[in-house]
């Protein structure tokens, strides 16, 4: 079956949309947790990149049934990097805890989300 | 206005990059080769259905203990960070909300069993068809979460769950210590008999391992939950 638009393709273009809108996210805006859904919009597009660079052409879910017998291993797509990715939604959920807690402190200290009225010295 | 520009221009490069990436990309029509052992031997070797969690509970099962030691550290942490300190206690009257409307209450009740029974069929099905424990455990953390919203004053017993994914915590560890001596090496789920593919009892430790990781992700993230709570 040939398709004009690959599937892989529009995986591509979506996750780094994805990201792009992330970045901008970050990069734009002054309230804290706006920053934190940029950072988690930047990881999910890129999770869907790596996704999508698992894809082979006609391939179908790497699970053993009716769709893919074990002796036709080529129908599958790439294992590998669906399970990275679990890996690594795993650890993105961790990052965007750690940063909602310390949103939360910084907001019990200043009652504001504003990065802007976080001025003294860092460190 | 000078940082607005500098934003416009890192994201414009970082588009640039994007866009010479996806046009240069080629779709795959074979499969790498590691990829391609996997896929032909994982059946075969261990008897699992789901390659992903085959990959993910045998092959790459010391990552994915890692995997879990990095939750442990964020609940802990997650913790740290949100203790009530004396001085920032808050005030009674600000944590009182009025109970939820029957709507809601009757709601959740309805709905809090099917979560956690659907959460329990994808951890239980993890080696058989997509999911695994990591799915099925946050499925079921959002079942907890449904709770905690539709009732304010429910309270979590905290202990006990820190007391479950501790548990389950190291009896993974143990079943990797099983496999270290009756198996391949460290978490070999080998050391139990493969059976058929596509069974529900079959894949030799990996269900048994899969279980764990879903309560341990379940309780772990549940926990942190309430945390965020409170």
């Amino acid at each position: 079956m040939a398709t004009i638009l690959p599937v892989s393709s529009i995986l591509l273009v979506t996750g780094f949309g994805l990201s792009l809108i992330g970045l901008c996210g970050i990069l734009m805006h002054r309230h804290l947790l706006r920053i934190i859904i940029g950072f988690a919009l930047f990881g999910t597009g890129l999770h869907i990149v790596i996704v999508a660079t698992g894809y082979v052409t006609g391939g179908t879910a790497p699970i053993i049934d009716r769709a893919l017998g074990p002796a036709e291993a080529g129908h599958a797509i790439d294992p590998i990097p669906s399970a990275l990715v679990v890996t690594a939604i795993v650890i993105g959920f961790a990052v965007t805890s750690i940063m909602l807690a310390y949103a939360v402190r910084l907001h019990s200290a200043k009652k504001t989300f504003d990065i802007g009225t976080f001025t003294e010295p860092k460190w | 206005m000078i940082y607005r520009a500098g934003v416009l221009f890192t994201v414009a490069l970082f588009g640039l990059i994007f866009v010479r990436l996806a046009s240069s990309y080629a779709e795959r029509s074979t499969l790498r080769p590691l990829a391609e052992h996997y896929v032909s031997q994982a059946p075969v070797e261990l008897g699992v259905a789901n390659i992903v969690t085959g990959i993910l509970i045998a092959y790459r099962g010391f990552d994915t203990l890692g995997e879990v030691a990095v939750l442990f550290m964020v609940a802990a942490s997650v913790g740290l960070l949100l203790r009530k300190d004396e001085a920032g206690r808050r005030d009674p009257e600000e944590r009182r909300r009025g109970p939820a409307s029957e709507i809601v209450t009757t709601g959740s009740r309805v709905l809090l069993p099917v979560i956690l029974t659907f959460g329990a069929y994808v951890i239980v099905n993890g080696h058989l068809s997509a999911g695994g424990g990591f799915q099925g455990g946050a499925i079921v953390a959002s079942g907890v979460m449904l709770l905690l919203l539709a009732d304010p004053g429910a309270r979590l017993n905290a202990a006990a769950l820190s007391v479950i994914e501790s548990l389950a915590g190291m009896a993974y560890v143990a079943i990797g210590m099983i496999g270290l001596v009756l198996a391949g090496g460290f978490l070999d789920p080998r050391f139990l008999p493969p059976g058929e593919v596509g069974a529900f009892i079959s894949a030799g430790a990996i269900p048994l391992v899969s279980a764990l990781l879903g309560i341990k992700v379940g309780a772990e993230l549940s926990v942190i939950i309430n945390r965020f709570r409170s």
